[in-house]
């Protein structure tokens, strides 16, 4: 290995062995693994954007908490992000529902309003005797760097609740998310069921927005789920690999931005999460956005060899050489080379090779001859 | 004088933004507006890192321009159809803010390009920022910037009303008779970023949205034609703003958030009690046909059996809960009102119905069991 290279290594080594790297690292693996499960659930139920909206309305949470308690610790205070992020999302589903408007115009309001608040409460809390602020401004862009030892813990005690709850109830939710009456007719309690869901993604919610902040939330939690997504449609391994994605974010972002001097912590997981999510909805096999252009070109290729041999078939019946294509490839002009549409036809078994001639077969005569021109009528 | 300005400002830019909100409303596009809020962001930090000048205009260009290639990013991702409408928005715009926010992080780290002030803007500073023309201070600039803002969207959604409002309802429709819808939309959404732009050194960006979503869903409770609800939700945007710089006055506190829940608030409130799709009226007409269903129910009970032979035991005041199915209680309240309507009478032990109650039934029971 080369001088730097080793250089890196180390610092690499020491990085990992640095206990505040080892903290955040922990924390935000955790924490991506929780929203990659939460995440599943919240955009298989089309519930993507409710994780904004719950994210803006904590902060009116983090407010009220500390002024009625007037504790900054970070339980008192998701505690009451929580609280009011349930609230938020009920009033989103209430007032929605009984207004007749729009499901996304009352989830912008009811968000900018609550954020409203939240701000209204910050300014105010300013003015209080003893109120130091400081600590609830990371709530806005997050500050993962300061992530507590016990901030940590309190993040592997819900993921480990989390992960039990799903693994526990795992036919349930499955039923619940995709057939809500029938699971309902069955006797299951659809009601809990929705509150335990709606739990689970806002204290994901809540426990994110300390580490990328409440604009970049919604991104953590529906990237890993949208991500997988693409790559199975069985319910356990999309979860699973959601989780899997959300955690080598996490911890692949804490890496960034701890090597790279100012590289801000939420920003680099949001950062990679996305470029996860880009290239699988680039590569994905059998729905990507490779294989759709792939699917789009070859049945254009297919149209243009149609068009070609509906014209050989008019002009030289089921017989012809390579000179007559030739000829007929030069009058049209289609953007495909002679080769590519021979390729094409002789793959698809239109055309056989025999000798120096192309033979055209019956399966594909009988597909075109709806297509070719008529003959004359005779005179009745 | 700055309290009326600040106020000026305000109401100005509550109205530019809700003429363009209704529609944004109508098109379900308020999470997209609340997305490019975010993400013009990055466009003033390529735009600064071009211009070097916190002051240039080009800011203002790179801003409005990121708003579009959101909306073109967004349409893009949802054209894949990998994924839902709205997870593509949720996806595109904290990427975007992400990358705005690493950028400022690593190379304008020690430039005052406060993202703070960016989304959340704070109106009390405005009216320190004055335009002197000749020399003359004729205001704070504010007044000026979402003025014009304002007049532009007034023109916009006047010169091109009938195609907006054609596209908004019936997009299908506009296409086959030959105007562009797309064409339209991101023309749209050009003005949208103007606004978004414009406004957040003034109520934040982040508010933008509260303006321009609350008014039109709040008028649309209100009214059901086009043009009334645009004047609607100018009007209770322009309330918005002054009652909640009133609530921020009295409680010195932040003045943008204060306008932001009052958008909620009255929404809330005319949802409450608006006559025509009110929650009051709602519960109150619910009363009024349970109440109404009872008493045509016991009217055609009595109807049904008149003079037959069941008639002794089927309308005995005694019995007759037991044939009704009803708690006595209930019974007991529509008796009262049938004696106050003068429909029966109550005569040894029975209830009878009146010439009226008769007349009152039998007109019931034909139309309807005909």
């Amino acid at each position: 290995m080369t001088c730097s290279a080793v250089k890196q290594m180390n610092n690499l080594l020491s990085l990992l062995g640095d206990y505040t790297f080892q903290v955040v690292a922990v924390g935000s693996c955790a924490l991506g693994i929780i929203s990659g499960i939460s995440g599943s659930f919240a955009t298989l139920r089309q519930q993507s954007l409710l994780g904004d909206s719950i994210s803006h309305s904590a902060l009116a949470g983090v407010a009220i908490a500390f002024i009625l308690t007037g504790s900054k610790t970070t339980e008192v205070l998701l505690i009451g992000a929580g609280i009011v992020g349930l609230i938020a999302t009920y009033l989103i589903t209430q007032l929605s529902r009984f207004s007749k408007a729009n499901f996304e115009s009352v989830m912008a309001v009811v968000m900018s309003s609550f954020f409203g608040l939240g701000l209204m409460l910050l300014t105010y809390i300013q003015h209080l005797p003893n109120a130091n602020q400081a600590g609830l401004n990371r709530f806005l862009f997050g500050q993962a760097a300061t992530m507590l030892s016990t901030d940590v813990l309190l993040i592997l005690i819900v993921a480990v609740l989390i992960i039990l709850t799903v693994c526990l109830f795992f036919k349930e939710f499955k039923l619940f998310v995709f057939d809500r009456d029938f699971a309902s007719d069955l006797g299951l309690p659809t009601g809990l069921l929705n509150f335990i869901l709606s739990t689970m993604v806002v204290l994901t919610v809540i426990l994110g927005i300390q580490s990328v902040g409440v604009v970049l939330m919604s991104a953590l939690l529906i990237s890993p789920a949208i991500a997988a997504r693409q790559w199975t449609h069985h319910l356990s391994s999309l979860i699973g690999l959601a989780a899997i994605l959300g955690g080598i974010s996490g911890l692949g972002g804490t890496l960034i931005s701890s090597s790279i001097t100012n590289f801000p912590t939420g920003p680099a997981i949001v950062l990679i999460i996305s470029l996860i999510l880009i290239v699988s909805l680039l590569i994905a096999p059998g729905r990507g956005i490779i294989w759709q252009r792939q699917q789009l070109h070859r049945a254009k290729l297919n149209v243009a060899a149609d068009m070609i041999l509906l014209h050989l078939l008019e002009v030289h019946k089921s017989t012809f050489s390579a000179a007559d294509f030739a000829a007929i490839h030069a009058s049209q002009a289609p953007l495909y080379s002679m080769d590519q549409l021979v390729k094409n036809l002789q793959e698809r078994h239109s055309i056989e090779k025999q000798e120096s001639l192309f033979i055209v077969q019956e399966s594909a005569i009988q597909e075109l001859s709806g297509h070719l021109k008529k003959e004359e009528p005779d005179n009745a | 004088m700055p309290e009326f300005e600040i106020q000026l400002i305000a109401v100005i830019a509550s109205v530019a933004c809700a003429v363009l909100g209704t529609f944004i409303v109508l098109r379900k596009m308020s999470m997209l507006t609340d997305a490019i809020t975010h993400t013009i962001l990055l466009g003033i930090v390529l735009a600064y890192f071009i211009s070097k000048d916190l002051s240039s205009p080009l800011l203002y260009v790179g801003a409005i321009i990121m708003g579009l290639f959101t909306v073109y990013l967004v349409s893009l991702l949802q054209n894949t159809h990998l994924l839902s409408e709205e997870a593509a928005i949720g996806v595109v715009f904290p990427f975007l803010f992400s990358i705005a926010i690493i950028l400022i992080s690593l190379f304008a780290g020690s430039v005052h390009l406060d993202t703070d002030s960016v989304l959340l803007g704070e109106l009390a500073f405005a009216p320190f920022d004055r335009l002197v023309v000749f020399g003359i201070d004729i205001g704070a600039k504010s007044i000026y910037t979402m003025g014009l803002v304002l007049i532009l969207n007034a023109g916009f959604v006047k010169i091109f009303y009938k195609e907006l409002q054609l596209s908004s309802f019936d997009s299908l429709l506009a296409y086959t008779l030959g105007f562009a819808p797309t064409v339209l939309h991101y023309l749209l959404m050009t003005f949208v970023s103007i606004t978004a732009v414009s406004a957040f050194s003034v109520v934040g960006s982040i508010l933008v949205v509260a303006f321009m979503i609350a008014p039109p869903i709040t008028a649309r409770l209100l009214t059901h034609e086009l043009k009334p609800m645009i004047w609607i939700s100018a009007l209770i945007g322009a309330f918005n703003a002054l009652i909640g710089y009133q609530i921020a006055r009295s409680f010195d506190v932040s003045i943008a958030g204060s306008m932001a829940l009052m958008s909620g608030l009255s929404f809330v409130i005319v949802l409450l009690f608006s006559r025509q799709s009110g929650m009051i009226t709602r519960i109150w007409q619910q009363l009024h046909l349970k109440r109404d269903y009872d008493d045509m129910a016991l009217l055609i009970h009595l109807f049904h059996h008149y003079k037959t032979e069941v008639q002794e035991s089927e309308t005995n005041i005694h019995t007759i809960v037991n044939h009704l199915n009803w708690e006595p209680h209930r019974l007991e309240n529509c008796v009262k009102r049938l004696l106050n309507k003068h429909l029966i009478v109550v005569e040894s032990d029975q209830y009878q119905l009146t010439s009226e109650g008769i007349a009152f039934a039998a007109h019931q029971y034909t139309t309807l069991f005909k």
